[in-house]
């Protein structure tokens, strides 16, 4: 077999699209979920221009959910069924999160004015439970998708963490998209939202090579070690960057307050790279690689063809829209 | 109650929760982009109106539409691992290419939509409601294309229990598709018709006389007496083709135990699975051997013929279906009576909607939800006759299932029930809140009171 065995590269790619797929989503829902959750820590104005900051937006965002979701069952049967029925119970509460706080964009502006607070209760706790379950199945799916004690007590962990640092890059996302007090109450936020993100990656990272030896071997051992230094250190950097770049937003003239944001994104990716690195070739950590999960060629072949075409689009008129609602957050009317 | 059970009755109320919305949504996008046209054409400020109220609640089923549509995705995996194993070569394609062409492109446009008629150019607004009509649409068409496979597979081979795509062409325009497609379209057509036509005739009701609930009484009245004609139609044909491919499902719509010619309609009738016979039968002499067959002796297959040796059933559940399928036929007269007379005392004297006598708008309100029940009652007619079958001769609804405990499906039915009957609520709630507000005329911005300074800022709608 070699690489230009369509049965070699095909899932090679497909494991790299939905790579792509999971990683713009955790970004992209990441900072409209962390916006949710930092609700409460808000007053009812704030809480309008909170909403109008992500409204145009959320939709598309939760897309790019149901993109890799529909990779992983496309691309990698078998591995969709054994990961989706071992995180039964998270997936519920993270689809019934979902539920109530995408219906409460809606519902909040709608209803009779009386019930809105309970809608605004709705968009926090469903943002919340979604931030949480997700954080919990990454830690459940770092322990190797097995479910006793210490695995779930090391899930629960991740789940607060993967909370705060949606909140931490929901919080930059609201210094670049507001001003005034809300600007700097976000500046606070994510001072705040940063310390949690340095512990949750601090924890992944030392938790990751113990679940295997194999991984352990892939990061301890030399060349690899060189190749992936740069991942810490430009994570530590990137972090120093921040927190300098915090305590002076915002700005007079409010430059740079897209810094943060930006910043938060490079985090993001750093840290997934390093997990993909970790977890390649497996999608069922340890059990099941990309190779044997995958699709017959033939399907794969008609997917990927389509996604040429179509992916570009997708990401053009993503950004047009991104380019239609730039600029602060202000009035989201119909008119 | 075991998993497999708990499973269906999951995923039937998932996707039945799922389906209300889509059917709104699909047509609700064309009639919005028609509102949007002929405000530009006539410059009439009622289509504008007309435009700014429903966009509210084809906004709100779009919301609705979303998050239990990500909750079906995720029930592939969660329920029915042995779906995507043993069909996955051609489910998968199809699905990713309804996520590729549709779902992102309603998502992201739906928020030029809703939100950037101030921000982009006149004609980049209506295209991009254009775009998400034409998303909703292609979405029906991918599913549609898989759930026809799923009722009459074709174009593939099995090898080990999995079956691989030898012809794709003959995957996707798969028998019943045109069949189903045009059907399911055109249901949406009549729902949305019906729902406009009844919210319209409720306002009018509570004394609203605008140009805007005039513009769209007569909009849904037309629309749906228009569409009715043609939905009874492709049902017919829908019907003759499945008779071909699926016959034991027409013979427990028909109720019809015995192959034999000469079979009545049935009107009404108890099917006893049990003694295999039916009890108080009405029927209209000659009727489904005329429907099926076009002559009053045809032949018309039989339930009885879908037995083994041993006594076992291979045909669907009887009951169900033969009752399911008399609710939309019900309906669907009910549709046609309603809407042609509605057309009738408008043309009659061209007296318009002043027209329409108070009987027939009181008739119209209740009907607005007429299409969520025929299009319920259509689809439980065609999922459940095709069981014990998930996928027609190939794979079992049983082989399917995933192994999860019991308890733990039952636990997340009940929390999905839960939240569904809370949401449906809360929808039919805002419709109604919204209609009454409308006709008391009040304009839909002044209702946020705000601060000064936040209403500037926010009206967050
Ligand atoms: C005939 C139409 C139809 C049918 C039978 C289904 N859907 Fe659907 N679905 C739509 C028509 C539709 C739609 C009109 O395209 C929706 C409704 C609102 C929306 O945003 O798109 C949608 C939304 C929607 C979404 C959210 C898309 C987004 O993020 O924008 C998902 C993930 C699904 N659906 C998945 C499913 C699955 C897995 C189904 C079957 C098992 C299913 N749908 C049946
Ligand atoms: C949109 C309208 C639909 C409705 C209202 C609907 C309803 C139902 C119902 C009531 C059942 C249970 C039948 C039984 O177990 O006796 C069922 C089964 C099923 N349907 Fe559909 N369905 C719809 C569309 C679809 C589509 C588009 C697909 C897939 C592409 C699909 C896939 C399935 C599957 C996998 C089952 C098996 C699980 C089961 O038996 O419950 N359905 N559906
Ligand atoms: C009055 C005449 C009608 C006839 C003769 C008719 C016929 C049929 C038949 C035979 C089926 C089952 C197809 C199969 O699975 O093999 C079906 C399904 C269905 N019907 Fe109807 N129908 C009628 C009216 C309506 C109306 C008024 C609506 C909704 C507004 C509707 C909505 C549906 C839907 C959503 C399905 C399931 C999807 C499909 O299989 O197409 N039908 N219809």
């Amino acid at each position: 077999m070699t690489y230009s065995d369509p049965a070699i590269w095909l899932p090679f790619v497909f494991a790299a699209l939905m790579g792509a797929a999971i990683l713009i989503y955790v970004v992209l829902d990441g900072f409209d979920l962390g916006v949710g959750v930092l609700f409460p820590f808000a007053d009812k104005d704030e809480q309008d221009r909170m909403v109008a900051s992500i409204g145009p937006f959320w939709d598309a965002n939760e897309t790019w959910l149901v993109l890799a979701i529909g990779i992983l069952l496309v691309a990698f049967p078998t591995a969709h069924g054994a990961i989706l029925t071992a995180l039964y119970l998270p997936v519920a509460v993270m689809l019934i999160g979902l539920i109530l706080r995408g219906v409460a964009f809606e519902f909040r502006a709608k209803a009779p004015p009386a019930r809105k607070d309970m809608w605004n209760l709705s968009f926090w706790a469903g943002s919340l439970m979604t931030s949480l379950s997700q954080g919990y199945m990454l830690g459940l799916y770092i322990m190797g998708l097995e479910s006793t004690p210490a695995t779930q007590a090391f899930a629960t962990l991740t789940a607060v963490f993967l909370t705060v640092a949606y909140s931490f890059i929901g919080a930059t996302w609201l210094i670049l998209k507001t001003e005034g007090a809300l600007q700097k109450k976000a500046v606070d936020w994510a001072k705040g939202g940063i310390w949690g993100v340095v512990l949750g990656l601090g924890a992944v990272s030392l938790a990751t090579p113990f679940v295997s030896q194999r991984i352990w071997d892939k990061w301890f051992s030399f060349p690899e070690i060189v190749m992936l230094a740069p991942l810490p250190l430009g994570s530590a950097l990137l972090i120093a960057g921040l927190w300098v770049a915090l305590r002076r937003l915002p700005t007079a003239d409010d430059s740079f307050a897209g810094l943060p944001f930006l910043g938060a994104v490079a985090l993001f990716a750093l840290a997934f790279g390093g997990l993909a690195y970790s977890f390649y070739p497996y999608v069922v950590p340890e059990q099941i690689t990309i190779y044997e999960a995958a699709s017959a060629p033939e399907s794969l072949m008609i997917i990927f063809v389509g996604t040429l075409v179509v992916l570009p689009m997708i990401l053009g008129y993503t950004v047009l829209a991104y380019t239609v609602f730039r600029g602060k957050a202000t009035a989201l009317s119909y008119e | 109650m075991d998993t497999l059970i708990l499973s269906r009755i999951q995923f039937g109320a998932n996707i039945s929760f799922h389906i209300l919305f889509p059917t709104i949504t699909i047509a609700l996008g064309w009639v919005l982009l028609g509102f949007k046209l002929a405000y530009n054409r006539t410059g009439a400020e009622k289509w504008m109106d007309a435009y700014r109220f429903w966009v509210k609640i084809f906004a709100l089923s779009f919301g609705m539409g979303v998050v239990s549509g990500i909750t079906m995705s995720f029930q592939f995996g969660t329920n029915w691992p042995g779906f995507m194993e043993a069909v996955g070569n051609i489910a998968g394609p199809l699905l990713a290419y309804e996520v590729l062409t549709a779902f992102f492109l309603e998502a992201v446009f739906l928020g030029i939509m809703l939100f950037g008629a101030s921000r982009v150019p006149g004609w980049l607004h209506t295209l991009a409601t254009f775009l998400v009509a034409f998303g909703t649409t292609m979405s029906a068409f991918w599913i549609l294309v898989l759930n026809s496979w799923m009722h009459t597979p074709a174009g593939f081979e099995i090898r080990d229990g999995v079956a691989y795509a030898t012809d794709w062409f003959a995957v996707i325009f798969n028998p019943s598709m045109p069949y189903r497609l045009a059907h399911m379209l055109l249901a949406s057509g009549l729902t949305v018709a019906f729902l406009i036509a009844g919210v319209s005739a409720l306002r009018w009701l509570w004394g609203e006389r605008s140009a805007q609930v005039r513009a769209t009484l007569r909009t849904g009245l037309v629309m749906g007496a228009a569409l009715i004609p043609i939905q009874i139609f492709a049902g017919d044909m829908h019907g003759l083709n499945t008779l071909e491919h699926q016959p034991a499902k027409v013979a427990a719509m028909e109720g019809n135990w015995e192959t034999r010619g000469n079979v009545p309609l049935l009107l009404f009738a108890l099917p006893d699975e049990e003694a295999r016979e039916n009890r108080f039968e009405v029927g209209i002499p000659n009727g489904a051997s005329l429907i099926l067959k076009h002559h009053a002796d045809g032949v018309v297959p039989g339930l009885n013929d879908f037995v083994a040796e041993d006594g076992t059933v291979e045909h669907p559940p009887v009951v169900p279906l033969f009752f399911s399928f008399r609710i939309m036929v019900a309906t669907g007269f009910a549709m046609l009576l309603l809407s042609w007379a509605g057309v009738y005392f408008m043309a009659r004297k061209r007296r318009g909607i002043e027209g329409l006598p108070k009987p027939l708008l009181y008739a119209l309100v209740p009907m607005a939800l007429s299409g969520w029940l025929a299009t319920l009652a259509g689809w439980y007619t065609t999922e459940i006759g095709r069981q014990p079958w998930l996928v027609n001769g190939v794979l079992t609804t049983e082989a399917a299932v995933a192994d999860v405990p019991a308890p733990m499906v039952l636990g997340t039915l009940i929390a999905y029930l839960v939240v569904y009957a809370a949401l449906l609520f809360a929808y039919l709630g805002v419709i109604f809140y919204l209609s009454r507000k409308a006709a008391k005329g009040e304009a839909p911005e002044e209702r946020i009171a705000l601060a000064p300074l936040a209403q500037a800022q926010v009206a967050a709608e």
